[in-house]
């Protein structure tokens, strides 16, 4: 028996949520198929014209992925609530929030990462460019993590709540039309021949500011929901 | 040394216990007792600073609980109602995670040693959710064994146990005493310490 350091917890939170995901595998797949579907709808509503579908290939990518991680969110702390397993992580020896961020990559390695690989395939069904798929690729990894952490907040602060899966939506997404503003822009720079450095450089820094404070703020939201 | 002094806590506008104090010394033990609904839970949560107190300041070895946070939190065990198990991962796995939670790297040697010990030979690597309700909760009861925190806060730690496993319970509750360790705990069933004075706690 040996104490654990901080790294060495925060690995074991993400390993611990990594194989419960692998045991429930259809949670998973849910917000894959979803995905995959929205986007797919598309091209098969508008009809087969290239023009407009190449010009709405990251607002529909964008918005799907955005609903998409909206799906899976409700679970992100509902199980560990209900098992008591929250209560335990609480007492954890170390900072709550570290705990969270591992939480948080562990939602997103499950929810959001699948996403992003599977985007230049979708993007395929649009005609996209090599070039804006190339961007629409570095947008996604840099504003999925993004969705991931803002998204915490709002699955903390709904928790145990009735009909919370309606108002997580309603509290989050709002919160997340900068990602889809500078991520949808930057594809759309780069299409009209601009650089995308400007965008991605905001979506970037979004990225930074939500990863030093959602913890922290996710943190605070579960202490209050224990009560 | 756990130090309560002049805790009162409320429910919503309902006020369950108020000028609440006692302290409790290395190898002592203490049973809170009351009714159904008179905050033994609550009070034991607020021990555990899920809670905040109406009033009142919770000191550990002479500092307040607040201010202490994790460093606190390193040295009690909470055990509640909940078994914070998980359906989907066996006995071992949910072992060695919850300890490593709260901090104590287990490898699997010593994991399997404290379920065969909680009396789940056999059973180490089957998923919890087949498991039996006394079986899961003697997979949360291992944690006592693998625990290295001086103070145990226990919410009805004898729930779904069989005589066998209850007079476990009590033995390892006074080894644990006897390492200087504190315990404080509720229970409805009648729970015998061999050689120590258990001190009561009513709440009304």
């Amino acid at each position: 028996m040996k104490k654990s350091s901080l790294p060495s917890l925060i690995v074991l939170v993400i390993r611990r949520d990594l194989l419960l995901a692998m045991r429930r595998r259809a949670d998973v797949l849910t917000t894959l198929i979803f995905f995959v579907m929205v986007v797919s709808l598309f091209p098969l509503g508008v009809g087969p014209e290239m023009d407009m579908l190449r010009k709405m290939a990251a607002g529909v990518l964008w918005v799907a992925a955005l609903l998409s991680s909206m799906l899976s969110l409700g679970r992100l702390f509902s199980a560990d609530y209900l098992d008591g397993t929250l209560e335990q992580m609480m007492l954890a020896p170390q900072s709550l929030s570290m705990l969270v961020l591992g939480k948080i990559a562990a939602h997103w390695i499950v929810s959001g990462l699948p996403l992003v690989l599977m985007a230049p395939v979708l993007g395929v069904q649009f005609d996209m460019p090599v070039q804006s798929l190339g961007v629409l690729i570095v947008g996604l990894l840099l504003g999925t993590p993004v969705l991931s952490m803002i998204g915490a907040i709002g699955a903390a602060l709904t928790l145990g709540l009735r009909g919370g899966g309606v108002l997580l939506s309603l509290l989050v997404l709002p919160l997340c039309i900068p990602v889809l503003i500078f991520g949808t822009g930057a594809v759309e720079a780069v299409s009209t021949g601009l650089s995308a450095v400007s965008h991605l450089s905001l979506l970037g820094a979004l990225f930074m500011l939500a990863l030093v404070s959602t913890p922290w703020v996710t943190a605070q939201a579960l202490r209050i929901s224990m009560e | 040394m756990l130090e309560v002094s002049n805790l009162a806590c409320s429910r919503g506008d309902h006020r369950l216990f108020s000028g609440l104090s006692f302290s409790l010394y290395p190898g002592q033990i203490m049973q809170v007792q009351g009714e159904n609904g008179s905050g033994k839970t609550s009070l034991l949560r607020t021990l555990c600073g899920f809670l905040m107190p109406d009033e009142g300041d919770i000191a550990w070895c002479g500092k307040s609980i607040r201010e202490l946070d994790e460093a606190y939190y390193a040295e009690m065990l909470y055990l509640g109602h909940l078994n914070a198990i998980k359906d989907e991962l066996n006995a071992l796995e949910n072992l060695r995670i919850s300890a490593g939670l709260a901090g104590v790297e287990l490898d699997e040697k010593e994991a399997i040693a404290a379920l065969r010990r909680m009396g789940l030979r056999g059973r180490e690597r089957l998923p919890t959710k087949v498991l039996s309700q006394g079986q899961r909760r003697r997979v949360a009861l291992a944690r006592l064994l693998v625990s290295g925190a001086k103070l145990w806060v226990l919410d009805e730690p004898l729930t779904a146990l069989d005589v066998g496993a209850v007079a476990q319970i009590q033995e390892l509750i006074a080894e644990h005493l006897a390492r200087q360790g504190m315990v404080i705990f509720t229970t409805h069933q009648p729970l015998q310490v061999a050689g120590m004075e258990m001190r009561c706690l009513s709440l009304s």
